[in-house]
């Protein structure tokens, strides 16, 4: 840190980057909104849910795994790559199950609110409906398995930020799915309702009991801004 | 069993020197002891190597050749594929299931045996193949299956020594330059010793090699960048993870030119600096473990490895084998990456590319088995030599593997630039419908592109050639394949991990005759979602099975459309089956 910035431009709009950035973080300095299911900005980078791939020099790339640097030409916004991630979102809405109506995350799920912010209407891909268990072992937190995404953050949180390593994957392909560390579920493990891990899930798979309807639905994160707003809201001084 | 389960795994786990990044040695012995991996042995494999228990089921639970739940003492795994299926795999299944009394997937209630089957094994030329414990049978017919089961009953244990079938042909068919001529077993290396590592690297970029699996990345350049990246230890990979369906001709190198390979692994060691040399074999070629370990013994005691090799102070090298454990992902070099370090062979993003921080983060190349016999003798004989065969841009020969509908399937290694047409002419399988060109990875190819050349700038390949004869259903071909993809998928990355899935779900409304013309462009337009969003070359290839046969193909699927403009994806009957059960009345038919 502390070198020089160099440019790059996104859709054509010039930005500064500093040495050790990725290009999302580049972007969100700059008030440039890159679409993302799985980043998150406390959290190592994984490159599962592949929302925020733009066209870098020519070829497609996850922005939160690639590195900014000098010149770089980046493709974000384009009708082609929303609609791939619009794609993407779908994917995810019909391979685990998410009835956004009666679901404690409505409003506040970064799923659902980048299906608002992509335009998806209605998933044109068949539903799986798969069949997955609630695990309620523990008493201040319930994992509903049926809503998970596969994105790692508590993985990821549990390993690095709360030093814990509670959870982990399970199987491969698409029956791959979220596991944790012990045979008799979540109530076994150290899981505490303040660790990292526990507030990091964007949508309603790790949920904090008796928390959920402390602000009502229609006041929510999402139900006041489209989801990017925030990042947006700090674009001052470029074009627009 | 004397000991107690928990001491046994505290052994193997002793035996790796409690070295996480062994774990899968650590799993394979404690499959191979007790059949499968419980959660006992979880928690003590756990406690040995310092880890997690999630930790060792994230990767435990990743390989199909690894349980964690019982299974029968003597596994049966059949090959799937399509060629398995034209040479009568099913009929070889159904002969199992009738003298075991299971139906596939199944487990004796004795837990004896399990029947189930398994993705390509690398014996395409010739199919129907098993795989049984570490044993391969080849040329199965259903007449062979009551002896080879008496056989297994009667050896009681899980490795039996004597079964019927249980030869496998080593498959060269057509040798060149690469594979004929007698040959030192130190050719390569004493070559290259005499010249220094930096001009090693000279001479395999002035022959042009590339590498043999497919991607063609110039190996003199991937050798400088690895050699001047900087790190504690420089190593080199050899990529024996053979598992694109139809290609063998890893298992011909192997077991035929040994030495070829580890010479050319030798040489490369030499030039990148390298004290240490891994070999991933997959876990289908176990078989060739014990042979492999005997070459690299013979050659220690040579001096061709070990310390000061060929006499030459300061050049160490040695080489280990790692088995893999069934998994295709584990070919994609960054994956491979991960499971040497004992983890689930979920791929990396890039950069940093292996080349700077590769296997335990410090400089490594990788290279397929072909490229590293291919760099042996071009330090034997010399660039120039090289260049003389193939093309332009693609210089030296390929081994293909060849088979399916053609009278004489087997390795061959032609010129680059040779044309579709000549290989079939070749292999004699003139009358070929389709040619599936480099795997399901690859592409199928009609007729009208048989005059196509085998060559990095027209049609890449990692070697495997499978020949559809006239008659064979292509588009249900393509199905086995999307459907071969939703197996290995690693479930990483959403475009693949759905992906897969929902192309195998839209190819089977497609051979059922009920896809109407919206859903093929419905398919077509989620297949390119795959290809362009997907993490690795995997995601990015799963959909050429279905879009090239799309391509290619087109008369077959228009011939296969529903003429209505819309058919539901859903079976009515099958939906309403459990609260027609439930209400305990008999359902409504279709249309009535």
């Amino acid at each position: 840190m502390g070198t020089t910035p160099f440019r790059l431009t996104v859709d054509g709009v010039e930005i500064e980057a500093i040495e050790g950035q990725s290009v999302i973080e580049a972007c969100d300095a700059a008030g440039i909104y890159i679409p993302r299911l799985c980043h998150h900005p406390d959290l190592e980078p994984s490159g599962n849910c592949r929302i925020c791939t733009c066209t870098i020099n020519g070829r497609n790339a996850a922005a939160c795994v690639t590195p900014a640097a000098h010149g770089m030409v980046i493709e974000n916004a384009t009708p082609l790559l929303t609609a791939d991630r619009r794609a993407l979102i779908e994917m995810l809405f019909v391979e685990g199950n998410h009835p956004c109506p009666y679901c404690v995350a409505s409003g506040d799920c970064e799923l659902q609110a980048l299906g608002y912010r992509l335009g998806m209407v209605a998933p044109l891909q068949p539903y799986r409906w798969p069949g997955r268990k609630i695990d309620a072992t523990h008493p201040d937190i319930y994992l509903d398995h049926d809503r998970c995404i596969l994105c790692s953050r508590c993985i990821r949180a549990s390993r690095m930020e709360d030093g814990k390593t509670i959870f982990g994957f399970e199987g491969r392909g698409i029956a791959m799915r979220l596991n944790v560390d012990a045979e008799g579920g979540l109530g076994e493990t150290q899981m505490a309702a303040i660790d990292k891990a526990a507030s990091v899930c964007p949508v309603a798979c790790i949920v904090i009991k008796r928390d959920s309807y402390r602000v009502p639905n229609g006041e929510r994160r999402f139900d006041t801004a489209p989801i990017g707003s925030e990042i947006e809201a700090k674009r001052k001084g470029l074009p627009r | 069993m004397s000991s107690e389960p928990s001491a046994v795994i505290a052994g193997y786990i002793q035996a790796v020197g409690a070295d996480r990044t062994r774990l899968l040695d650590v799993a394979a012995a404690v499959q191979a002891e007790f059949g499968h991996i419980d959660d006992a042995a979880v928690h003590a494999m756990a406690v040995g190597l310092g880890m997690h228990p999630v930790e060792i089921e994230d990767a435990v639970s990743f390989y199909a050749f690894l349980d964690r739940q019982p299974r029968g003492r003597i596994r049966i795994r059949l090959s799937k594929t399509p060629i398995s299926f034209i040479k009568g795999a099913r009929d070889v299944a159904r002969a199992f299931e009738q003298a075991l009394g299971l139906t596939l997937g199944e487990t004796s209630p004795d837990g004896a045996f399990t029947l189930e089957w398994a993705s390509d094994i690398g014996m395409a030329d010739q199919e129907p193949a098993a795989l049984i414990g570490q044993h391969v049978l080849t040329t199965l017919a259903p007449e062979d299956v009551p002896a080879i089961v008496a056989a297994l009953r009667e050896s009681a244990d899980s490795a039996p020594t004597a079964l019927p079938k249980a030869t496998i042909r080593s498959g060269l068919v057509h040798a060149g330059p690469l594979l004929s001529g007698p040959r030192e077993r130190d050719a390569g290396i004493s070559a290259a010793l005499a010249l220094t590592p930096d001009q090693v690297i000279e001479e395999i970029t002035n022959a042009k090699l590339r590498g043999r699996g497919g991607a063609g990345f110039p190996t003199g350049m991937k050798w400088r960048l690895t050699r001047r990246a900087v790190g504690q230890d420089h190593y080199i990979v050899c990529n024996a993870d053979e598992g694109e369906p139809g290609t063998f001709k890893d298992r011909l190198l192997l077991s035929e030119f040994p030495d070829l390979v580890f010479d050319g692994m030798t040489v490369a060691g030499y030039a990148l600096g390298s004290r240490q040399g891994l070999v991933y074999l997959r876990g289908e070629y176990a078989y060739l473990r014990d042979s492999l370990q005997a070459v690299l013994a013979d050659r220690r005691q040579r001096g061709l490895l070990g310390t000061r090799i060929c006499g030459r102070d300061g050049f160490d090298f040695d080489i280990r084998i790692q088995l893999g454990a069934g998994a295709y992902i584990c070919g994609e070099e960054s994956s491979l990456l991960e499971s040497l370090e004992g983890k689930r062979g979920a791929p990396r993003d890039r950069p940093p590319f292996p080349t700077e921080r590769g296997y335990l983060r410090q400089p490594t190349a990788i290279d397929n088995v072909e490229t590293l016999a291919c760099a042996a003798r071009i330090m034997e004989k010399g660039a120039a030599w090289f260049t003389g065969f193939g093309t332009k841009e693609s210089s030296g020969t390929k081994l293909l593997s060849v088979a399916g509908d053609c009278s004489h399937p087997g390795v061959y290694e032609v010129p680059f630039g040779t044309t579709v047409n000549a290989l079939l002419d070749m292999v004699g399988g003139a009358d070929a419908q389709c040619v599936q060109i480099s795997g399901p990875s690859g592409q199928a190819l009609s007729a009208k592109d048989f005059g196509r050349r085998i060559a990095y700038e027209d049609l890449p390949t990692g070697g495997s050639t499978m020949i559809f004869g006239p008659g064979r259903d292509v588009l249900d071909i393509a199905l086995q394949f999307a459907d071969f993809f939703v197996d290995e998928s690693c479930g990483w990355c959403t475009p693949c991990r759905v992906g897969t899935t929902l192309l195998k779900q839209g190819m089977e409304k497609v051979v059922s005759g009920r896809a109407t013309l919206a859903d093929m462009r419905q398919m077509d337009a989620l297949g390119q979602t795959v290809m362009r969003m997907s993490r690795c070359g995997l995601g990015q290839s799963a959909p050429n099975p279905i879009i090239s046969t799309m391509r290619n193909f087109p008369e077959l699927y228009e011939a296969r459309l529903a003429e209505a403009a819309f058919t539901p994806r859903l079976n009515l009957n099958d939906a309403l089956r459990d609260a027609v059960q439930v209400q305990g009345r008999a359902p409504v038919t279709e249309g009535a």
